[in-house]
């Protein structure tokens, strides 16, 4: 039971890794724009516009993470809240940054400007994913001890595992966008544009994939444990897994087979997510397993009854989002059905006269039995009226006759 | 369990941080929340007006109702997606500047923010639709994607006030050595009386300020002569949300007040400034609390017993009944309060003109003093909402979870708060700027591009 929400943070990592890693990626590859063989304005206008629409979706598997972990493992959060303060802090602020200037680039084409915005995106794009991953690495080498700020507030993030893990998740975003945009590229028509794509997303992969082995040698050094649980059982079965996945789509993207190499790249990082999971089990925090750090039994429930029906609103609508999304329905240009406009409707003095005096007769009872009851049924009764009355009084309002215009 | 609390002693409950930084991290907290909370107003209360305007095309035919709700859902977009940014903030500094809180009672409330996470999900992808699916979708298709995020607007305010509620009025589970234990979160949550007049408040203060914030331009543009049908129209729906929701919303406060009374009665005795236990208890407007009593205010007798039981002569209990100690900032308390009740006021009174106007003339108001207070009435009413935030958390104070744990005993032993303090100031004005210009822009687009797209 205490495992559970675990695995829910997990996957939240994971998806947050895949899909708002690729959206950080894309952010870098708006800076780094040579060389190629097609200019760096279309190149940078590709990388934003293959975001379109998703985006705003997917800060939401971080703040899933922080809530499942604030929830049923409080102590936990708060100990890695208070030690890793800084990296935390900075990531939120590029968090800002990043969403501030994205809303605002989609707005001005030609604006004065829009450089800096431009530049102000690229470079969150790069900060927040190197932050987290310090998070990451600081929790994975064992730096946060349980307590109130009880870890040193910079060696807890500025160390080489820590490091290492935020490289990581830069090239891991770059290669996972250059992937994605070169098969977004296909799917326009643009040769060149993929082709270029593919190219950095070869160079981001042999980047990812060369930062990783290395450093697996600094991990060992510098966090011995986790090294251990890396390099054998479960763990290293995950770290093998990741490794022919990552190899698996550099060979796809090589021979231009898009569509598979994108489910493999995510494949490639969610191994490696459950790898380092495997790898620290049960130890959570240095000496606080995951059982102590969990929260009692109803809470435990309690969340993993709330995942459980969140999901099954949630899985439908992603899915249909994705669908539209990515059948091009919602990008510029698609087509859809012209808006047939239906008859208009006739206005009814009578109809009016009577919503009219519904609307003063629940405005009035609402008022009466709010103001008079303290509690239970009848309070509710007066504020339920109160809610008819405004909406009826708001409608009338709102859709009267105007005699001057 | 006894190697939990071990592993606790070792840590929350004994460590006491540096307490230098408390002042600066609740600035930071209201700081963050003062720029959240404006802005989730419009998550409120902005898709049901879209929505509405949609519908009116969809009744009726007339192409205006679908440019107005074409142009206002572009504004939504936005504003949602900076309140995106904003509430990550939120969720990031309630773990680093309240550890002690979320280390120790995160069990209780933090189901809450999980529920609300699917909400905000479930909001982000269909108001994602919604706007970029208006040439795309079929036109009732199209309404229906809008519906899921005016629904997930609703639940998720009421999710996040469940915790602010429980704040004020905890329960659902037992302290052990500072910590909760054996909690029960849905009781916790849901079965808080505390909850439903907040909800209740909060909802119609988004109704009040998006309404108002959006009729201010358009009244404005009156002044200066823009008075097309298509202002006219725009005017007309943003101000009827606005004069509905104000009246009835000094309805709905005195039933949080009532609330207080119950629940928090020295919350209550510091909107007054009452210092002693005292029978027929009046109302100071204006004034200052020095301690034991409010000087140069105007007195209004027996008014807070009234207010407060519906009975003139009802003792109210006074600052004195606990210890300086457990006493809010009084002060702070009570010109919030007076101030959100006097701009209340005013709106509702704005409110009720025009409506009374519109109803007995079936026009709109046409003197120029209206239009100057519908300008004014935008920025007063996020003054009220934020005056309302504070009278309540402020009030709550010194405690962070009502009468259970303290404030100094949950926030961060990490140095470096002026450091981000300073960070957030900038990076919130350079946010301010953006939003401004963005909105400015929108406002530039002609017309016509809505109304033949
Ligand atoms: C546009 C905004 C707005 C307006 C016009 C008013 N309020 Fe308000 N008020 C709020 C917005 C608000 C709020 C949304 O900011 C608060 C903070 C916490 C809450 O639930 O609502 C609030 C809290 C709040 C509380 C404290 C509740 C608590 O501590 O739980 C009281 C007693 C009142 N209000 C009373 C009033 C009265 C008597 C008003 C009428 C004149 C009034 N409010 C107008
Ligand atoms: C009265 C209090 C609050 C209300 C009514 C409220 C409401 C909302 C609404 C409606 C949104 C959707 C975004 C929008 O429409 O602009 C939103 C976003 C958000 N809020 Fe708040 N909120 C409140 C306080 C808080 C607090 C205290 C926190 C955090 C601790 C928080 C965290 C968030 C987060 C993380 C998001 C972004 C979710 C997403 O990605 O979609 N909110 N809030
Ligand atoms: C609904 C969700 C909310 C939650 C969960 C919440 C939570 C908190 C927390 C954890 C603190 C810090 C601890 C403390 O000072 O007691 C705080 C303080 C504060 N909050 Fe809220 N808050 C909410 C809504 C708001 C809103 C909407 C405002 C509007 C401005 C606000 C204004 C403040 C202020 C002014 C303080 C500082 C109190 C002081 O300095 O004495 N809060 N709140």
């Amino acid at each position: 039971m205490a495992e559970i929400p675990m695995v829910f943070i997990l996957a939240g990592l994971t998806a947050y890794t895949v899909l708002a890693g690729a959206d950080f990626g894309a952010g870098v590859w708006t800076l780094l724009t040579f060389p190629g063989r097609v200019g760096p304005a279309e190149t940078r206008d590709h990388a934003r516009h293959a975001m379109g629409p998703v985006w705003e979706a997917n800060h939401v598997w971080l703040i899933f993470v922080l809530v499942v972990c604030w929830t049923a493992y409080p102590v936990a959060f708060g100990s890695i809240t208070s030690t890793l303060a800084v990296p935390l802090f900075i990531a939120a602020v590029g968090i800002i940054l990043r969403g501030a200037s994205y809303a605002l680039r989609g707005q001005l084409d030609e604006a004065a400007g829009r450089r800096t915005i431009e530049h102000v995106f690229a470079v969150s794009s790069i900060l927040t994913p190197f932050a987290l991953g310090t998070v990451v690495g600081g929790i994975a080498s064992g730096r946060v001890p349980v307590g109130n700020a009880a870890g040193d507030l910079f060696t807890s993030w500025l160390n080489p595992t820590s490091l290492l893990i935020g490289a990581l998740a830069v090239a891991t975003g770059g290669y996972l966008a250059a992937v994605y945009l070169a098969a977004d590229a296909r799917r326009l028509g643009e040769p060149l544009l993929e082709r270029d794509f593919r190219a950095r997303a070869l160079a981001a992969g042999g980047c990812a994939g060369a930062l990783a082995l290395g450093g697996l040698l600094v991990v060992r050094d510098d966090a011995p444990m986790l090294y251990d649980g890396l390099t054998h059982g479960a763990g290293a079965a995950m770290v093998v897994v990741s490794a022919a996945a990552g190899l698996a789509t550099l060979a796809l993207v090589w021979r231009a087979h898009l569509e598979p190499a994108r489910a493999s790249a995510a494949l490639a990082v969610a191994a490696i997510v459950a790898g380092w999971a495997l790898a620290q089990r049960p130890r959570l925090l240095p000496g606080l397993t995951l059982d102590q750090a969990a929260a009692g039994r109803t809470t435990l429930v309690a969340v993993i009854v709330s995942v459980a029906a969140g999901a099954a609103v949630l899985i439908p609508s992603l899915a249909l989002l994705f669908r539209l999304f990515l059948s091009g329905r919602l990008s510029p240009g698609g087509t859809g059905g012209e808006p047939a406009a239906l008859a208009p409707a006739t206005a009814r003095r009578a109809r009016s006269r009577l919503r009219a005096i519904f609307a003063a007769t629940t405005v009035f009872a609402g008022v009466a039995v709010t103001v008079l009851t303290d509690a239970g049924p009848l309070l509710a009764l007066g504020i339920a009226c109160l809610f008819a009355g405004a909406i009826s009084m708001f409608a009338l309002a709102a859709t009267g006759p105007d005699h001057d215009s | 369990m006894s190697a939990i609390s071990t592993v606790i002693r070792s840590g929350f409950a004994l460590a006491a941080p540096d307490q230098d930084y408390l002042l600066q991290a609740r600035q930071m907290q209201a700081l963050s929340l003062g720029v959240h909370i404006p802005l989730v107003c419009f998550g409120v209360a902005f898709p049901a007006m879209v929505l509405f305007c949609e519908w009116r095309y969809l009744r009726t035919g007339d192409r205006l109702f679908r440019a107005l709700a074409r142009r206002w859902s572009k504004v939504m977009l936005a504003l949602f997606a900076v309140g995106v940014v904003t509430g990550t903030i939120l969720s990031f500094e309630l773990g680093l500047l309240w550890p002690g809180f979320m280390a120790n009672f995160g069990n209780v409330f933090g189901l809450g923010f999980t529920l609300e996470g699917f909400s905000f999900f479930v909001e982000a992808i269909f108001i994602a639709i919604y706007v970029y699916g208006w040439d795309r979708l079929a036109p009732r298709a199209h309404f229906l994607t809008g519906i899921p995020v005016a629904i997930a607007g609703v639940t998720g305010s009421l999710f996040v006030l469940a915790v602010n509620s429980w704040m004020n009025h905890p329960g659902g589970f037992e302290l052990r050595e500072g910590r909760a234990v054996r909690a029960d979160p849905w009781a916790a949550l849901f079965g808080n009386p505390f909850l439903w007049h907040e909800f209740v408040h909060m909802y119609f203060a988004a109704y009040i300020v998006a309404g108002f914030l959006v009729a201010a331009p358009y009244a404005w543009g009156f002044l200066r002569g823009r008075r097309s049908r298509y202002h006219r129209t725009a005017l007309t729906v943003a101000l009827s949300v606005g004069a509905v929701a104000a009246p009835l919303q000094v309805v709905i406060g005195d039933w949080a007040a009532r609330e207080v009374a119950a629940y928090q009665p020295t919350k209550l005795a510091a909107f007054e400034g009452l210092a002693q236990t005292t029978s027929g208890a009046p109302v100071h407007i204006l004034g200052w609390y020095n301690g034991h009593e409010v000087e140069y205010g105007i007195e209004m007798p027996r008014l807070l017993s009234l207010l407060a039981f519906h009975d003139p002569n009802a003792t109210v209990q006074g600052l004195n009944a606990v210890p300086l100690a457990d006493q809010p900032p009084v002060n702070v308390v009570r010109f919030s309060f007076q101030t959100m009740v006097g701009i209340g006021a005013l709106l509702a009174l704005l409110g009720v003109v025009y409506l009374y106007i519109r109803f007995r003339h079936r026009r709109l108001p046409r003197s120029r003093w209206f239009y100057r207070a519908v300008v004014l009435a935008g920025p007063l009413s996020v003054v009220a909402l934020i005056s309302g935030w504070i009278t309540t958390e402020v009030g709550r104070q010194p405690w962070i979870v009502y009468g259970t744990m303290r404030t100094t005993q949950a926030v961060t032993g990490a140095s470096g708060i002026p450091i981000g303090y300073a960070t957030l100031v900038v990076v919130y004005l350079g946010l301010a700027a953006g939003v401004w210009w963005l909105l400015r822009t929108f406002s530039r687009v002609p017309l016509e591009a809505d109304l033949d797209g």
